[in-house]
């Protein structure tokens, strides 16, 4: 039994120093695919344009039922007008990224992962290699460039979205008062809290990209392969997400 | 070409309308956003006792308009004394020298700010002057030692004369 948990920790470790080491080819390989900026610019669409209607439609009803639990609780106090703030720390810190980060996992890290899956199951990759393309260069690396450029920009949109749904719900339906609502918000709320949502946006979108095409590229040729590897790339984000979360908050605060 | 065209066209709006949020969130929803590069301005000091929690980026009013804001708080250590930058816009440059800041509070519990209050003086105050009037924060704990100190001093005031009374009000009977 010993052996067995001995065996399986160790084959984490391999997992862990693989994915490692394919960031790091990533990397190296990252100056040479921007010159082909059109590749890179297909897969900001692909992951990022796709994306938007499920993060707009996810922002505006999380900012509505912060809207809506925030005024209940904050109306106990008789401090309605904090509403704004609430709302707006609450999304631009946590909500917005992670929210965006878990959705993005689930619409474009799947579709990476098994799109990458299926090309190693029918042999693209391979005929890439026999042709001397370098299948990471041409196409690995412009998926996993699309997803980091887009992930800050859809949690941005996101927690955008959402401060309109915290004031549809705040101002429009509870009557907290307009005026106080956006200058509270704009006294308590620091640029520092921008920054923060910002770099763990990015910090995401590396780690979703990262797994997604990690789990596609490496994905075990068969149909059930690639479904496994679609499982694991939500689960492993989902788990890596909200553990690099409490990291950089943590390291924030 | 022709699918190539409506992808980048795609491409370029949702990237557009990233960083237009990007925009909303550090511009409309913080303080101090486009500080750096925002209106003309020019810089005054103003030294006091005592800051309370005012905070870098508080407004400063006059009569309740904003005509700048706190752009740093330092110390003092040879007058241990805080030291206020305030940074006001261009537009107000007619403020007399002998204007005095204070610092307020926004209702009951909210923020300070800084209120400056005009004075007669012909000239005005211009960039890196100080303001030599000032009034230090309101601290609210100071205020609640003294009405407790007063108010224990008035109940021992009151409980010496009473037996007093007390003996009085026997005799009387």
């Amino acid at each position: 039994m010993f052996k067995e948990l001995w065996e399986s920790f160790t084959e984490a470790l391999e997992g862990l120093g693989s994915v490692v080491h394919f960031l790091f080819r990533l990397v190296v390989n990252s100056p040479r695919a921007l010159l082909r900026f059109s590749l890179i610019s297909q897969q900001i669409f692909n992951s990022g344009a796709f994306s938007l209607v499920i993060i707009m439609l996810s922002g505006l009803f999380v900012g509505m039922v912060l809207g809506l639990q925030g005024f209940q609780l904050l109306q106990r106090f008789g401090s309605e007008e904090a509403l704004g703030t609430a709302a707006t720390i609450g999304l631009v810190k946590e909500l917005g990224p992670v929210v965006t980060a878990l959705l993005f996992a689930g619409r474009a890290g799947t579709a990476l992962a098994s799109e990458l899956g299926l090309m190693r199951a029918t042999d693209q990759i391979s005929a890439m290699e026999m042709m001397a393309v370098d299948p990471i260069q041409r196409v690995v690396v412009p998926r996993f460039l699309g997803g980091v450029i887009s992930m800050p920009l859809l949690a941005a949109i996101f927690s955008v979205i959402g401060i309109y749904g915290a004031q549809l719900v705040g101002v429009q339906i509870m009557g907290v008062d307009s005026g106080s609502f956006w200058s509270q918000m704009r006294a308590a709320v620091g640029l520092s809290d921008v920054t923060e949502g910002i770099v763990k946006s990015l910090v995401f979108g590396v780690a979703c990209s990262l797994i997604a095409v990690y789990q596609g590229y490496y994905a075990t040729p068969t149909a059930e392969g690639v479904g496994r590897a679609t499982t694991r790339t939500v689960v492993t984000s989902a788990v890596v997400i909200l553990f690099l979360d409490y990291l950089i908050t943590a390291a924030f605060l | 070409m022709r699918k190539s065209r409506t992808l980048n066209l795609g491409t370029g709006s949702f990237v557009l309308l990233g960083f237009a949020a990007l925009f909303f969130l550090t511009t409309q929803t913080t303080s101090r956003g486009l500080s750096w590069f925002g209106p003309p301005h020019y810089e005054v000091t103003a030294k006091f006792d005592n800051v309370g929690d005012l905070k870098v980026g508080a407004p400063v009013s006059m009569s309740g308009v904003e005509v700048g804001r706190v752009t740093r708080i330092d110390f003092d250590s040879n007058e241990y004394k805080a030291v206020v930058l305030l940074r006001l816009n261009e537009r107000f440059n007619k403020i007399p020298t002998d204007s005095d800041a204070s610092i307020y509070t926004q209702g009951l519990l909210g923020g300070k700010f800084i209120g400056l209050t005009a004075g007669g003086a012909d000239t005005y105050l211009k960039d890196k002057s100080q303001i030599d009037f000032t009034q230090s924060a309101f601290v609210l704990e100071n205020l609640i030692g003294q009405v407790l100190a007063n108010f224990t001093k008035s109940k021992a005031d009151e409980q010496r004369p009473a037996p007093a009374d007390s003996k009085a009000t026997e005799k009387t009977k």
